[in-house]
């Protein structure tokens, strides 16, 4: 009779953590910051179809790093869990702790079922009426969840981020304000700028190598919307507000749609990029 | 197996299934009993029994297009509603506006509206004009056993074409049957039990390139004349302060009117029909 190799309970979690801990850190940085009207989303994405930010509901949102194919399917579950409950129930019964609580229960058995974790860090963010009701849930790739003030960094050097938006961070900052600080954060530790002999910002990430989305609670509705083209390139100070490149290139033929339906174009402020409502030629 | 089984170990399995961007296909095989075609067709026809929605209209104008509808709902020769709501939208830029049994109807645009954001959040892109007015079809498809009924749903559906040539309308209207059937009309269209009467009224008063303004009161002007002739249609209401529910959708989205706006097009087209009857009395008087 063959003896079958043994190993400990421990040393089995020991392994599987450090193997997803492995996958997590080869990645970039995403960084979910509060700002004084929302949660803001920065992701070092080259990419501009595959995204690491995501919208789940009226007032959720999804961050995650790792593994692509992993995240996408989670995304996409906590998508139709989030439609299926609204639909049942009411729109106002869908929260980001219930997602979160799934998120966690399938990350959790995933990592004690099955052979390879998943290599996966989620973030699930959720804006209320007041900056104090915002809601940031972290979630590893073993389902354990913690709910984050302030700011949440995964992927990468999430611990060299973190403390460089310690040092930065303050609570109420405004949009333009936090997406700098968030910039400079995830800048400082990337690779991509590492030998700073890249263009002329300084060993900034730029425009095209971010990924920036916000929960903004004055939205009516739907509060999620993507930051993208000159709007994004207007808030990180690389140029001066150009209404007329607003239009074009950077508007896909089949943008998502961006107002509720139903409200009036324009309700933000027209003079404030970050503001715009239904306009031709939003930014998303 | 439902959404409450979402419990102990997380998400059921169909949600990780990375197959499909449809709501309704998903809930098809994860909740079917949530979809509206998936029920015991009644035996007996109940028609008489459900509240039924009256008449829509829609117009294309220069820059987009516009809906319409009464608000008046029907039991048999009762009105169950004075103030129902039967023109909705579907997403940012278009609309759907519902006759027959408002039951049903509602549940429809409901899971409809789901539907198109469902698909917009999975996909990250907003399906096409055309590929939402399928969409509607096959909903309407899955309804006909209860059609026959007497619980038959009639959508109109509008919508701002994005991808429209240059030079082509861009404001769209697909009108359907009970049988799922999917037809684009031609400038204006009606459903409903006044729709007789309102396409009459559309044929003499719409015409190409309207403005929007011009293309509201043409609209409103089809729901007067239709409501004059069809005791199912409501007219307008200055008692109640009642007034059409008008949708206007352009490049800018989809856009209800202000209820002010609505009623002082609809004082206007009463004020101008009274004075033409007032004529009348005097020349024959």
């Amino acid at each position: 009779m063959t003896m079958p190799y043994y190993a400990s309970a421990e040393q089995v979690m020991r392994d599987r953590s450090e193997y997803a801990r492995k996958g997590i850190s080869r990645g970039r940085s995403v960084a979910v910051v509060t700002y004084a009207d929302g949660v803001l989303f920065i992701a070092e994405n080259p990419s501009s179809s595959l995204h690491k930010v995501g919208e789940l509901y009226d007032k959720i949102g999804f961050a995650a790093v790792g593994r692509y194919s992993e995240f996408e399917s989670l995304r996409v579950a906590g998508v139709r869990l989030a439609d299926v409950r609204g639909y049942s129930y009411n729109r106002r019964d869908v929260t980001g702790r219930v997602i979160a609580n799934a998120y966690a229960q399938t990350l959790g058995a995933i990592f004690t079922e099955q052979m390879k974790p998943y290599e996966v860090e989620l973030c699930v963010a959720e804006v209320g009426d007041t900056p104090e009701s915002d809601q940031l849930y972290r979630l590893t790739f073993d389902g354990s969840v913690v709910d984050e003030p302030d700011f949440v960094v995964m992927g990468g050097q999430a611990d060299a981020v973190t403390g460089h938006l310690r040092e930065h961070f303050h609570v109420g900052l405004g949009l333009s304000d936090a997406l700098q600080v968030g910039v400079r954060a995830l800048s400082a530790v990337s690779p991509v700028t590492a030998g700073s002999a890249n263009g002329g910002s300084a060993g900034r990430l730029t425009a095209a190598q971010l990924e920036v989305a916000v929960l903004d609670r004055r939205r009516p509705k739907r509060a999620f919307r993507r930051v993208v083209g000159s709007a994004l390139r207007t808030l990180l100070g690389d140029e001066q507000p150009a209404p007329d490149d607003r239009q074009g290139a950077e508007r896909a033929a089949h943008a998502p749609s961006v107002t509720e339906p139903g409200t009036p174009p324009g309700l933000g402020d027209p003079a404030n990029p970050d503001t715009v409502g239904g306009a031709e030629g939003t930014d998303d | 197996m439902n959404e409450s089984s979402a419990g102990r170990s997380g998400f059921p399995p169909a949600y990780l299934d990375r197959v499909g961007s449809s709501f309704t296909d998903f809930l098809a095989t994860t909740a079917p009993d949530l979809l509206p075609g998936r029920r015991p067709i009644p035996q007996l026809p109940v028609g008489e029994l459900a509240p039924h929605g009256t008449t829509i209209v829609s117009v294309t104008y220069d820059g987009g297009v516009l809906m319409a509808g009464d608000r008046r709902a029907t039991m048999g020769n009762l009105i169950s509603s004075r103030d129902i709501e039967k023109v909705y939208p579907a997403d940012s830029y278009s609309v759907i506006g519902i006759a027959g049994a408002a039951g049903i109807a509602i549940e429809m645009v409901r899971l409809y509206q789901v539907e198109l954001e469902h698909y917009e959040k999975i996909e990250g892109l907003t399906m096409s004009l055309d590929g939402k007015a399928n969409r509607l079809a096959a909903m309407i498809r899955g309804n006909l056993g209860a059609a026959l009924q007497g619980l038959a749903v009639v959508p109109l559906f509008a919508g701002f074409d994005l991808d429209a040539a240059a030079g082509a309308a861009p404001g769209r209207i697909f009108s359907y049957d009970v049988t799922g059937g999917n037809y684009e009309e031609r400038g204006y269209a009606a459903v409903g039990s006044g729709s007789l009467f309102a396409k009459n009224s559309l044929k003499k008063t719409w015409r190409h390139g309207l403005s929007a303004q011009a293309a509201t009161r043409t609209v409103v002007e089809a729901l007067y004349d239709a409501a004059d002739d069809d005791s199912a249609t409501g007219g307008p209401d200055p008692v109640r302060r009642l007034y059409p529910i008008v949708y206007r959708v352009d490049a800018e989205g989809a856009v209800r009117l202000a209820d002010a706006e609505v009623a002082a097009v609809a004082d206007a087209v009463v004020a101008e029909r009274s004075a033409a009857e007032r004529d009348d009395k005097q020349r024959e008087g």
